[in-house]
């Protein structure tokens, strides 16, 4: 057997999903691909309230009565959530794409932050809206 | 042995930047556009619709919209790159995003300019 061989099988392995625990900044980065593949699927959805709602003052009613579902402020609370994380966590990457706050205490900070200002100003936005 | 794929002349790195450049803009936008809009005197429709049929505003609104296009064509392309494998899948997808976000745009300049 060649030492390589060896050595791989002597390495560590640890995948166990119930026991990874994914670092704070990996959450961020995750929950960012997640909103912004969310924003695009339902992309079409918001472009259609949007001219509904500055096409007409009959449109805009219509735009009201479909807002004011239930299950739809569901859903664009859901959207606003996204945007917002995807805002937030997008500027920490354009950031560290700078090269500021890469050490991993800064990283992990700005992680935390990130994931704490946006679901905060998804709940006074939301509130605020609805 | 790493295997590695030669994938085009290098179009990855101005991708990469214009994903950037675009996700700056929409960063200014949406605080310009939050501001405007959380200051509208009212929210019906005559204030609203007014908001984006002044000339500056509707031409950053598009410009939104054209950055949003191409930096979700960036994005998007990145996630099938990332898990689907198959050549051709990959290729009808990729041409799929392209042709909803070309559309998008499209719909998008219309929404504004007949305001
Ligand atoms: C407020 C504005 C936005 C900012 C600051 C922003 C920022 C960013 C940044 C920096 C990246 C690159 C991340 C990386 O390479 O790891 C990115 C990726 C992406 N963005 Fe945005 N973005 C914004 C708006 C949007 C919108 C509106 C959409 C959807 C329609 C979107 C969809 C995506 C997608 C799908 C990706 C690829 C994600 C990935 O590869 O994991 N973004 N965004």
């Amino acid at each position: 057997m060649s030492e390589a061989s060896v050595a791989r099988k002597a390495r560590p392995k640890f995948l166990d999903l119930r026991e990874i625990r994914l670092p704070l900044p990996g959450i961020v980065s995750i929950l960012h691909r997640i909103s912004g593949a969310g924003l695009f699927l339902l992309l079409p959805f918001l472009l259609y309230l949007f001219d509904l709602s500055v096409s007409s003052p009959e449109t805009f009613a219509t735009y009201k009565a479909i807002v004011g579902h239930p299950l739809v402020k569901l859903i664009l609370f859901g959207l606003l959530w996204a945007y917002l994380h995807h805002f937030c966590a997008g500027i920490r990457f354009l950031l560290l794409d700078l090269h500021k706050g890469i050490e991993l205490e800064p990283a992990r900070q700005s992680a935390r932050l990130v994931l704490i200002v946006s679901l905060t100003l998804t709940v006074i936005l939301g509130v605020w809206l609805w | 042995m790493v295997k590695r794929l030669v994938v085009g002349a290098h179009y990855g790195l101005r991708d990469w930047l214009a994903q950037r450049a675009t996700a700056t803009y929409m960063v200014l936008y949406t605080i310009v556009f939050a501001f405007a809009a959380l200051t509208l005197p009212k929210m019906d429709y005559e204030h609203w619709s007014a908001l984006f049929s002044g000339g500056l505003m509707r031409f950053l609104t598009f410009l939104f919209f054209m950055s949003l296009a191409y930096h979700a064509w960036v994005g998007v392309r990145d996630i099938w790159m990332d898990y689907v494998k198959p050549l051709g899948l990959r290729l009808a997808l990729h041409l799929i995003t392209l042709f909803l976000l070309v559309g998008y745009a499209g719909w998008a300049a219309k929404i504004l300019w007949r305001l």
